[in-house]
């Protein structure tokens, strides 16, 4: 069976030829949630964006069940991939169920159809559709809007999901419910998640397998149980600095 | 101003608000269907904003007098003095309206257009449904800017007979006469304050809260 996403030989470099991946290889299992981890510039959200072609890598082939993306139909491709931002994007002048419903008014579904599926997904991340459809994003408060985000992405029920630093915005605590809600969601939908962070903890969290990116080389790719324990030198460097400096910039992303 | 000033020249500054309103109008109609295209491409084609701007800028600079009489000896436009008057305002109005379109659409959030790329939005889909929804108050602002900055400078085209009420200016003037002055004036003025009220209430309506 074809992986769910693959990436072959995939590198990015910038209009001026500064490398920002180099020959990622990967690919990951249908169904299965893998955490793009490393710090920042580290080539984490270049490497997701080159999935439903935001960025178009300069050599190598993304393949999404066996057939590589660059021959697809854009529109479609993208239609067909769940996609999560840290600063959730959504439209302003849209209420929140007009956001969740923005993927099937786009392919020309009916209204009473786009309600009742913007409803049942509000209802999913754990947004009371009664208090909530009627709003705009800016009535609601981080947690909500990323929740909101989480529905919109979810609506055409897509196989993948791309989250780049979904939680990254949040509080704490708002962040901790966020990936409880996130892996509850994930577990029932079973969905292939690519997710960009440099939170170790989450990682760990919601991770079937960690890969550890590093100057946009793939340093590390092991099971989250493995990430833990590994002895190897990248991977333990990379908990200590979090570790020792992880609670600090946690608190300088809230804002 | 006397009852029997305003019974001899009331229907005459009606006529004459009329043209204004006509001019102006006209002028608006034609500028917006240029201008707005215009920047919504130069949003696509950003090397070229500064030197298009620039050169919309430049016409806004000619001294309106002049523009008149430039256009004056041209075939077909100088046959009518309307469309003199026309085509000068529809040129001091694009500035103000393109400058909005396209930092309306270039000042929206970089997230809000990467998830209307992300989602599979069409590119018409990304513009009728999010960029042009979310540069509205912009655009209109402008459109507000040009529509009374226009309504002054027609009372010039006068000049070259293209009616209008600086046509009771420019008699006032010339007959020392500052009721028939006030007479266009006036009127001018408040067509200007309308004009500005109406268009602020329509961009206030299409403010969006958290843009």
């Amino acid at each position: 069976m074809s992986a769910a996403i693959e990436f072959r030989g995939v590198a990015v470099a910038t209009a001026q030829g500064r490398p920002l991946l180099e020959a990622v290889s990967l690919a990951l299992e249908e169904g299965s949630t893998t955490v793009l981890l490393g710090r920042s510039g580290a080539g984490k959200t270049t490497l997701l964006r080159t999935v439903n072609r935001l960025i178009m890598p300069t050599s190598g082939h993304i393949l999404i069940h066996g057939k590589c993306v660059a021959r697809q139909d854009l529109i479609a491709l993208r239609r067909g991939i769940g996609y999560v931002i840290q600063e959730t994007g959504l439209f302003p002048h849209f209420t929140i169920e007009r956001n969740v419903g923005l993927v099937l008014e786009a392919q020309g579904r009916n209204s009473a159809e786009r309600n009742r599926r913007s409803r049942e997904l509000l209802d999913a991340v754990g947004l009371d559709p009664e208090t909530f459809a009627r709003r705009y994003p800016h009535q609601l408060s981080g947690g909500q809007r990323q929740r909101a985000g989480l529905a919109r992405a979810l609506a055409a029920d897509p196989k993948i999901l791309l989250m780049d630093e979904p939680f990254g915005a949040l509080d704490p605590l708002t962040r901790r419910e966020m990936q409880e809600m996130m892996l509850a969601l994930l577990t029932r939908l079973r969905k292939t998640v690519l997710l960009v962070t440099h939170d170790l903890d989450e990682a760990l969290y919601l991770g079937n397998r960690i890969v550890l990116l590093e100057k946009g080389r793939v340093v590390a790719d092991l099971s989250a149980g493995e990430f833990l324990v590994s002895n190897q030198p990248e991977v333990e460097a990379y908990a200590h600095a979090f570790r020792h400096s992880g609670q600090k910039a946690n608190g300088a992303r809230a804002h | 101003m006397t009852a029997s000033f305003l019974s001899q020249y009331g229907g005459e500054i009606g006529t004459l608000t009329l043209e204004h309103l006509w001019l102006t109008g006209a002028a608006m109609l034609f500028a917006t269907a240029v201008a707005v295209p215009a920047g919504i491409w130069l949003t696509r084609a950003p090397h070229w904003a500064k030197p298009v701007i620039g050169a919309a800028n430049v016409l806004q600079t000619i001294p309106s007098l002049a523009m008149f009489g430039f256009l004056l000896p041209l075939p077909w436009l100088g046959e009518r003095a309307a469309r003199i008057a026309i085509l000068a305002l529809t040129a001091y109005a694009l500035l103000p309206i393109l400058r909005n379109t396209y930092a309306g659409i270039r000042g929206i959030d970089p997230s809000v257009l990467e998830v209307a790329e992300a989602l599979g939005l069409t590119g018409s889909q990304r513009l009728f449904k999010v960029e042009l929804p979310l540069a509205a108050s912009f655009i209109l602002a402008g459109l507000r800017t040009a529509t009374v900055t226009c309504i002054g400078i027609a009372t010039i085209a006068a000049a070259v007979g293209a009616g209008g009420l600086g046509e009771l200016i420019f008699r006032g003037v010339a007959s020392v006469d500052n009721r028939l002055v006030l007479a266009g004036a006036v009127p001018a003025a408040v067509l200007a304050l309308g004009a500005d009220a109406l268009l602020g209430l329509l961009e206030h309506r299409f403010k969006v809260p958290g843009r």
